[in-house]
Parts: C-alpha cells; sequence; structure tokens
C-alpha cells in the first residue's frame, strides 16, 4: 500500500518548450490532488511524468510504501491505475470482454457473475458493470456506447485494476452529471480506502482537497 | 490466464473480428502468385523453377500488410498506456503482438502455400521444403515487422515507410528460404539452408521484442 | 567517456573542427589529385587490362560507404545509451554521404561490370551487398524525415540504425551464401601487385579524408541551424 507520493523540484520540457520548473509537492495516502491550469500548461505532461512515460529534465518523484522509498518509474508504475484523455476501448470487443481483459492483464482477473467471493473484497464483473451503470450492456460491442458509456467503462476498468495510484486526466469529461457523481463517488471510495488521486481537471474535485496550479 | 496469453488473446480475437486480416493477407498471396504466371508465362518448367522465391516474396509481402497496425491502434485509442502499466513488461507485451501476428498472418500463409505451389507445378519434395521453410522463416518476419510497425506506430503513412525499413533487414529469411527450395529442386540436402533458416528467425524472435519495445516506450513519451 | 562529452559539445566541437576542417580539405584535394593521377598512369593489368584504374575508383567507395554506416551505428550506440545530443546530429549528417558512397560503388561498379562481362549489372556478392545498403540508408533517412519532433526521430532513427547494423553482417553473409549457389562471379581475385598499391592507397586516403571533411561540414551546419533557429524563437 501506497503511503506518500512526493515530487521534488519537477522541470518537464516537451522539445525546446519549457513547460514547468522547481515543481514541489507532496500527497499522502487517502489525499487527491487536483491539477488545475489553462490548456498547454503541461497537466497532461505532469501525469504521465507520474507515469513514467515521460522522464523529467531535472528533479526527481519518490514515492514511499510501507517503509520503503523509491524513485524508480518501473516500481512507481506497478501502483498507478491509468485514465487518460483516450478511453482505450476496441470497438469490437464488448463491455464485459474489455473488462474481463484488462483486468486479468492486471493479474486481477474478475470474478464471474453468480459465483461466491473466495476473498473478500473480490468483486465480480456483473456487479462491477452495476456499480458503473452498464449492467445492461454487458454482452454490447464498445462501438455502440455513447461517449460517456465509454468513459463509464474506463472507470470500471480503473477500478478493477487494483491499483492504489490513481492518475486521472479529465475525470469528468463526456459525463453527464449522473456519472460525474459516480466518479465523485469512486474517487471518495477509494481515498477512504487509503488510495491517492492526481487528477487534471478543470472542475473541483468535490473531495476537499488541495489543489495544484500550473 | 497469464496477462501474456491474455494480451495475445486479445488480439487474436481483434485480427479475427476487424474483417479478417488473415483472410485479406491469404486473398493478396494467392494473387501475387495469380499474377506471376501471367506476367512470365505459362512454362511450367519456368514456374517450378521460380516457385519458391516468388512464394516467399509473396508471403513477405502479404505478412507486411497487417503490419503498420500492430501497436498503431493500441496507440491511437489510449490502451497502449494502460498495457504499458500492466504488470507484463513491454518486452513480453512486443513478443505476445509478434506471436498474435504471425498466428493470424503468417501461420495461415504458410497452410496456404502449399496449395499455389502445386500451381506452380513444383514437385512434392520442393513442396514440403516450402512448406518448412515458411513455418520456421515467417516469425522472423513478425518479428522484425514488429520493430518497423514500433518505431513508425505515431506516423499517419507509417504504412509507406514500414515496408522501406524493413524488406532490407528480412532478406536473409528471403534467401535462406529460396534457396533451400532451389537446393531441394536440385535434388540436393536443404537441411543447411533450413538450419540457417532457423537460427536466423530464433535470432530475431528472441532480439526483437528489446529494440520494439524500446521503440514504444520511446513513443509513449509524447 | 569523460574526454568524449568534454569534446563533443556543440562549442567544442565547432572550434575543433574549425581548426581541422582546412587541413582536412586540402589533405583530400592531395590525395584524390595523386590517387586519381597515379590511377591512369598505371601500367594494364594482364588480366584486367586499363580497367583496373575502375579499381582505384570503385573499391574505396565501397568501404567508405561500409564505414559511414559504422560510423552511424555508434554515434546511435552513443544516443541511445548517453543520450548525447551532438551524436544524433553527427549519425543524420553521416547518411546522406554513406548513401552517396553507396552509389557511387554501385555506378562504378556497373561501370566496370560492362568491360569485364559485357553487361551493366550482375548480381555478383559485393553489388548485390551494396544494393540493400544502399535500401538500409534510405530506410534510415526516411525515418528521419518522417517523425516531425526532431528528439524522438533521432532515437527511433538510432533504435533502427543499432538493428540495421547488427543485421547487416547476417544480410552479407546470406547474400554470400546466395552467391554460391548461384554459382555467381565475383570481382576480387587474386592478391593486388605492388605497383598498383600506391594509387590504391592514395584514393583509399582520399575517399575517407572527403568523407570525413564533408561530415564535418555538415555537422557544423546542422549546429548552426539549430542555433539560427532558436535565437529566432527566442526573438
Amino acid at each position: 500500500m501506497i503511503s506518500s507520493l512526493t515530487a521534488e523540484k519537477l522541470a518537464c520540457a516537451r522539445g525546446d518548450r519549457k513547460l514547468f520548473d522547481g515543481l514541489s509537492f507532496r500527497v499522502r495516502a487517502g489525499q487527491a490532488l487536483s491539477v488545475v491550469g489553462p490548456n498547454g500548461a503541461g497537466k497532461t505532461s505532469l501525469l504521465r511524468l507520474i507515469a513514467g512515460f515521460l522522464t523529467p529534465v531535472s528533479g526527481r518523484i519518490v514515492v514511499k510504501t510501507a517503509g520503503t522509498e523509491s524513485d524508480d518509474a518501473d516500481e512507481r508504475g506497478k501502483l498507478i491505475g491509468w485514465l487518460g484523455h483516450h478511453d482505450g476501448l476496441k470497438p469490437q470487443l464488448t463491455v464485459l470482454e474489455q473488462l474481463k481483459f484488462y483486468a486479468q492483464l492486471y493479474d486481477r482477473p474478475l470474478r464471474p457473475s453468480g459465483t461466491s467471493p473466495v476473498t473478500t473484497g473480490e468483486e465480480s464483473s456483473g456487479a462491477l458493470l452495476e456499480r458503473v451503470g452498464l449492467a445492461r450492456q454487458a454482452e454490447l460491442p464498445c462501438r455502440y456506447l455513447s461517449a460517456g458509456q465509454r468513459r463509464r467503462l474506463a472507470l470500471a476498468r480503473l477500478v478493477a485494476s487494483n491499483r492504489s495510484l490513481w492518475l486521472l486526466d479529465e475525470p469528468f469529461a463526456a459525463l453527464d452529471t449522473a456519472g460525474q457523481a459516480l466518479v465523485a463517488h469512486l474517487m471518495a471510495a477509494h481515498c477512504g480506502q487509503g488510495g491517492i488521486i492526481i487528477a487534471a481537471t478543470h472542475d473541483p474535485l468535490g473531495l476537499g482537497n488541495e489543489s495544484l496550479r500550473l | 490466464m497469464s496477462p501474456f496469453l491474455t494480451l495475445l488473446a486479445r488480439d487474436l480475437k481483434l485480427a479475427a473480428r476487424s474483417g479478417g486480416s488473415a483472410a485479406l493477407a491469404l486473398s493478396f498471396f494467392a494473387l501475387v502468385a495469380t499474377l506471376v504466371p501471367l506476367g512470365v508465362g505459362a512454362d511450367l518448367h519456368l514456374l517450378a523453377r521460380v516457385a519458391g522465391g516468388i512464394l516467399w516474396v509473396g508471403a513477405v509481402l502479404a505478412a507486411l500488410l497487417s503490419l503498420d497496425r500492430l501497436f498503431q491502434g493500441d496507440y491511437e485509442d489510449g490502451s497502449l498506456d494502460v498495457i504499458a502499466l500492466s504488470p507484463l513488461p513491454l518486452e513480453l507485451t512486443a513478443l505476445a503482438k509478434i506471436a498474435a501476428h504471425w498466428l493470424s498472418t503468417g501461420l495461415p500463409l504458410t497452410l496456404l502455400s502449399p496449395l499455389l505451389a502445386l500451381m506452380f507445378n513444383l514437385p512434392g519434395p520442393a513442396i514440403l521444403t516450402l512448406f518448412v521453410s515458411l513455418l520456421i522463416g515467417t516469425p522472423a518476419v513478425s518479428a522484425i515487422g514488429a520493430i518497423g510497425a514500433s518505431l513508425t506506430l505515431s506516423l499517419k503513412r507509417g504504412g509507406l515507410i514500414l515496408p522501406l525499413i524493413i524488406l532490407p533487414l528480412v532478406t536473409p529469411a528471403v534467401i535462406f528460404g529460396a534457396g533451400a527450395v532451389s537446393q531441394t529442386l536440385d535434388g540436393m540436402a536443404a537441411a543447411g539452408a533450413l538450419q540457417l533458416l532457423a537460427a536466423f528467425s530464433f535470432a530475431a524472435v528472441l532480439l526483437s521484442p528489446f529494440a520494439a519495445a524500446a521503440s514504444v516506450r520511446l513513443n509513449l513519451s509524447n | 567517456m569523460n574526454w568524449l562529452f568534454r569534446y563533443a559539445n556543440p562549442h567544442n566541437f565547432m572550434r575543433l573542427s574549425g581548426a581541422v576542417l582546412p587541413f582536412t580539405a586540402i589533405a583530400t584535394a592531395i590525395c584524390l589529385a595523386a590517387g586519381l593521377y597515379f590511377s591512369f598512369s598505371v601500367p594494364p593489368d594482364y588480366q584486367q587490362g586499363t580497367t583496373i584504374t575502375m579499381l582505384f575508383i570503385h573499391v574505396p567507395a565501397d568501404v567508405v560507404a561500409e564505414l559511414a554506416y559504422g560510423a552511424i551505428a555508434v554515434c546511435s550506440l552513443l544516443s541511445l545509451v548517453w543520450r548525447h545530443p551532438l551524436s544524433d546530429t553527427a549519425a543524420r549528417a553521416a547518411a546522406p554521404f554513406g548513401a552517396l558512397f553507396t552509389a557511387l560503388g554501385l555506378i562504378t561498379g556497373a561501370l566496370w561490370g560492362k568491360p569485364m562481362w559485357g553487361t551493366y549489372w550482375v548480381w555478383d556478392a559485393r553489388l548485390t551487398s551494396f544494393l540493400l545498403l544502399l535500401f538500409l540508408y534510405l530506410g534510415y533517412m526516411a525515418l528521419w524525415n518522417a517523425i516531425e519532433d526532431e528528439t524522438r526521430a533521432a532515437r527511433a532513427a538510432a533504435i533502427l540504425a543499432l538493428v540495421s547494423a547488427i543485421n547487416l553482417p547476417i544480410i552479407k553473409f546470406s547474400v554470400d551464401w546466395w552467391s554460391t549457389l548461384h554459382q555467381g562471379e565475383t570481382i576480387m581475385a587474386g592478391k593486388l601487385a605492388p605497383v598498383y598499391l600506391p594509387p590504391f592507397l592514395l584514393m583509399m586516403a582520399g575517399y575517407t579524408l572527403l568523407f570525413l571533411t564533408l561530415w564535418m561540414i555538415r555537422i557544423r551546419t546542422a549546429i548552426v541551424e539549430r542555433r539560427a533557429r532558436n535565437l529566432m524563437v527566442s526573438a
């Protein structure tokens, strides 16, 4: 379980353009951080830095877990649940297939609906789809989903990945009021379980959290 | 199911559902094989002579058709980010994709080749050699192709530059594969050529995932 | 590696290459002039006759073409392992000249083939290998040009250069194998008579120096170009 994430004097550049410099912050277990700023300020780049896709020009990111400390991007990657700008869904796969694929890829296979849990907290695919409001669409190929439904499926995938450090890029995008309430609910639950959330967003997260302006 | 097999199974499923890339590759292969006699004449003697080379070149070109989408689809829809953060190392991700590409194109092409070889009047032992050489050699095409696919994955017109990058690198496979067939035709033992082909293919499958993973990593940094 | 980094930063490179360049340029001119003079004044070979002159023009081009790919591979390794920006510039700058020398080798080889075999092109192992090398150069340059972002293009091209460099000996081996299978002819047979050594060595040195000179000029141009661009962006 993650106990804190600390950024120390991060600097990031894209090509010859400097995005930010000397950026430091700390997020502890159970906390959320919203990253705000105008388009092009580097919100997505900051998330990609934390995910290890980008390397900082200078500075480092340290993650503390149960007494150990590491600034290794690969180690950090094993804690990260990613919800990017794109949903990462295949039009040819059904909602259930898509969810099962990601759950198995993350080595957290979902229990088939109708069977009882072996360990506590193990959720069935049906219950998870129910939670995000896609139970009726389980057998529908993703190509027929609306943008909001696709986002909901991406959220289900995020929950199924069972990672403690959530990196969310515009989590409210494309969602209606009910969908936004769902995101807020899932985020509150994640923080309640001691997870960390870092979200790039235009809207307040509604978690009484701190925000970082780029 | 392990993450590796999960990804492999998904890619196979996608290949089967997206209009059958295998069917396209097979049709292309058969079409190339049909055009050659129309171009060089129906002299069965001549056709038997060139069959090994033509079918090898045709198979390589057919396998290239679907290569440019190997990573591109996952890159464009954001899946690659999620896959990259999964417990599966990118090297194994690349290997799973190579395996899926071979199973959905290289293997079907190999299975079709004896039929086309018959139409080229290739004698029985040479057909067997062709079949075995394609079976051993097409994995190298998928593996080296994966390097090209990963290098061009962010390019909108990557499909144009990919063959230019890949074809010179797969020449040893074509040379050993078609060479084995012509050795059999000449009544010589083809074991030496097939061994060279196997060594090349083995090295390609072993080393390509590292190059492909490095290049995927590079493309994630945008 | 520290010594390398000290001399390989753009500023020091500009100073050093600026000082060296006149000398390599003059040495190139002398070697090529003397080499060409000797090439045309040697006695005819007992087998090849006066076409032996072609050897002095053809073989060094082939050697430099391979040398240039080696240079690209080494620069690519430096770039990938130590993230050194100058090595990207150097690798990119070497490619067009490598391709040019490869093309020169192919053309002179074909011209040599006409009097030797009565045909411009024979599928000889050497010529075929160089044709493939030309395609490797073309693919490498095409990849550089295709990717917009320069740092990404540099790293992608470096990966391709290393993969190709590993594969190049295998390609050459397979082409040699193929050539024996089809009983091809080979251009080079026997040892070079001592009388032919001076023009051969002079031409070899001349080609190599020509490549180094052109390479340096192109790297310098790329550095100046980048400085100018940065000035325009910040202005």
